[in-house]
């Protein structure tokens, strides 16, 4: 007879908290950041399923359904995402049919959003550099907020009241305010879609892999305010200012994975890892400018009883020593291109380890190749458990026969006997 | 003895170096040899990025001390003494792919190795390769490219450098993210490179510098 729903539920969160907890699954989990890989899987462009929620939908649900990983991700955060960008102008993406490609995926834009010079601004009052200098930038239709004083002046009757809220009268704030209360609608129908998702997933027997999203502070500052070379050079120019903003960065980074993990329910928190890896700065520079803010945001969600899954993006290898220095059993470190057996060795025993079927392989390589990979992973990263099977990164062009070759030859190869 | 520019320059110290051109200058010296000793500086930072003892950081301190040296010594030239450069390559990101991080660093390495780059930018459309190529002649192409996307982009490029008659003219280099021998195979490029090193590397074999 066929598991009920729930049993599978049950037995496939079991599965991935056994491996996160270091023991032994009755196999090794298996899940992928699927991308827009269930949009060409489904036939629809890139930009359809941007746009339109039911075709993003139907795209995810028949990957789900036919590939059946061992945990879901809910597809509208990241990739429902047209109609909103379209609303505020956003400027830090170009996306299909905006700059791209309609059947390209969206890239990032780098820039310098945030001046060197303003970094006390920012340590100042954040809210008040993002609203009135950063938001204008990142979003062409918010541009009007820059003519707002700080509203942290607008204290009481003789402090602020009587002129201060002028600014709002004007044309281009009133613009702004308007894209807002739009923007608040679009992201209103993102959460629906999103909600309904999580049930019908939950429902069918799906747990999601992750219920909150964070970053290491480093990479916050890096990758949105002073941008790869701003946030590079200031390692020498300003150290202790790049240190004081990491530091100012980590609370948010605590609070923004503890609010998704209030709504979600769920404890496993992504934390993509973009600019500490091999060569983009030394191993003093990491143990000085990258780890311990970084460190500090997964104690503090473990101590909440949290699981931090930090996808290392890269090449990793020369930190793994250092990364060792958590909690035994609660993270999943995921890599990309760092070396899986040097990584089993030194993390073994002590965190659970994902990946890396290179993506190379699945989207120009044949179903032998992809199974050739998968097994080497099984047979030395996955030994004695502690181990949860995935793509090096997103699957986006990866090719369906590949994808279900490494599903098939998961299932067959990973069980523990 | 104080430390001269190439010592400073190569150890990144942005102030000093800046303070001993600013001294240099005002004593008279001939800016063509400073920019001789920045060139220096940059061939010891290069030297240093292939040993590992420097990163992708350094590069982009060492890139912005020599621009700000250039800066100084620019209006000061009558002419510019051009340096020997040993060979031409032109490199770029190729069509849908806006990722530069990679590309610049094989371009300033490139640089720093002596050869005479063209670097053609990022989202480079196939046709721009083929003309470019026609114009500047470059023994080595290099393609980069960050994502999965750029590898039919690659391949596109390819067919049209084979297409326009110019394949056997040029070594096809690829490099970037998911790059690997796999990804060669199916681009049908002449070689991959891992890094910003081994990409250099191949430039000095096939051009023999």
């Amino acid at each position: 007879m066929a598991e009920s729903s729930e049993e599978l539920y049950r037995q496939r969160e079991q599965r991935v908290n056994d491996a996160i907890a270091l023991k032994k699954p009755d196999r090794v989990p298996i899940m992928v950041l699927f991308g827009f890989f269930p949009a060409r899987y489904s036939g629809f462009t890139v930009r359809e399923v941007m746009y339109d929620p039911e075709k993003m939908w139907q795209a995810q649900w028949k990957t789900l359904t036919e590939f059946q990983p061992d945990m879901d991700q809910n597809p509208y955060f990241l990739r429902y995402l047209g109609p909103i960008l379209e609303t505020l102008d956003f400027k830090q993406l170009i996306w299909p049919g905006h700059g791209m490609k309609a059947d390209h995926t969206y890239q990032f834009v780098e820039g310098e959003y945030m001046a060197a010079d303003e970094y006390d601004h920012f340590l100042l009052d954040t809210t008040d550099f993002m609203m009135r200098r950063y938001w204008p930038r990142v979003c062409g239709g918010l541009k009007g907020l820059e003519k707002l004083p700080p509203l942290h002046n607008i204290i009481s009757y003789y402090m602020g009241i009587p002129t201060g809220f002028g600014a709002f009268s004007l044309p281009e704030v009133i613009e702004a305010v308007d894209v807002l209360k739009k923007a608040g609608q679009e992201s209103a129908r993102i959460g629906g879609y999103a909600r309904k998702y999580s049930e019908k997933a939950r429902a069918e027997g799906f747990p999601l892999q992750v219920g909150a999203i964070s970053q290491a502070p480093y990479d916050t500052l890096g990758d949105f305010f002073r941008g790869t070379k701003g946030v590079m050079l200031d390692m020498y120019r300003r150290p202790d200012k790049v240190i004081k903003a990491c530091e100012h960065i980590l609370p948010f980074m605590i609070e923004m994975a503890m609010s998704g993990y209030k709504v979600s329910g769920n404890p496993r928190v992504f934390i993509p890892i973009h600019k500490g890896l091999d060569g983009f700065m030394s191993l003093e520079q990491f143990k000085k400018f990258f780890w311990p803010t970084l460190r500090e945001l997964m104690i503090a969600l473990i101590n909440q009883g949290l699981n931090p899954c930090p996808l290392w993006e890269g090449d990793c290898t020369s930190r793994l020593e250092i990364i060792k220095d958590i909690p035994e059993g609660k993270a999943c470190y995921a890599f990309e291109a760092t070396n899986m057996i040097k990584a089993k060795e030194v993390l073994g025993g002590r965190v659970c380890i994902r990946g890396n079927v290179p993506l190379s392989v699945l989207v120009a390589g044949t179903p032998e190749d992809v199974r050739t990979h998968v097994e080497a992973l099984i047979d030395v990263v996955g030994k004695d458990g502690g181990y949860i099977m995935d793509s090096s990164t997103g699957l986006d062009d990866a090719k369906p026969e590949n994808v279900k070759a490494m599903f098939e030859a998961t299932r067959e190869h990973g069980v523990y006997r | 003895m104080a430390k001269g520019l190439v010592e400073l320059m190569s150890d990144l110290m942005e102030e000093e170096t800046l303070a001993l051109v600013k001294e240099k200058i005002a004593q008279g010296a001939d800016p063509n040899q400073i920019l001789d000793d920045a060139r220096s500086a940059m061939e010891l930072v290069g030297k240093r990025f292939e040993s590992c003892e420097y990163f992708i950081p350094d590069l982009m301190m060492a890139g912005e001390i020599l621009r700000e040296i250039s800066e100084l010594v620019k209006p000061l030239l009558v002419k510019e003494k051009g340096a020997q450069k040993s060979g031409k390559v032109i490199i770029g990101t190729v069509a849908g792919d806006i990722h530069d991080i990679g590309k610049d660093i094989v371009t300033f390495m490139l640089d720093v190795s002596g050869f005479d780059v063209l670097d053609l930018g990022i989202d480079v459309p196939v046709e721009t390769f083929v003309t470019k190529i026609k114009e500047f002649q470059p023994k080595v192409v290099g393609l980069s490219g960050f994502l999965t996307l750029a590898f039919d982009s690659m391949k596109q490029t390819v067919e049209a450098i084979e297409k326009a008659g110019l394949r056997d003219k040029v070594k096809i280099m690829i490099g970037g993210g998911q790059i690997d021998d796999e990804v060669r195979k199916y681009v049908k490029a002449d070689a991959y490179g891992k890094d910003a090193v081994a990409g250099v590397q191949l430039a000095k074999k096939w051009i023999g510098a």
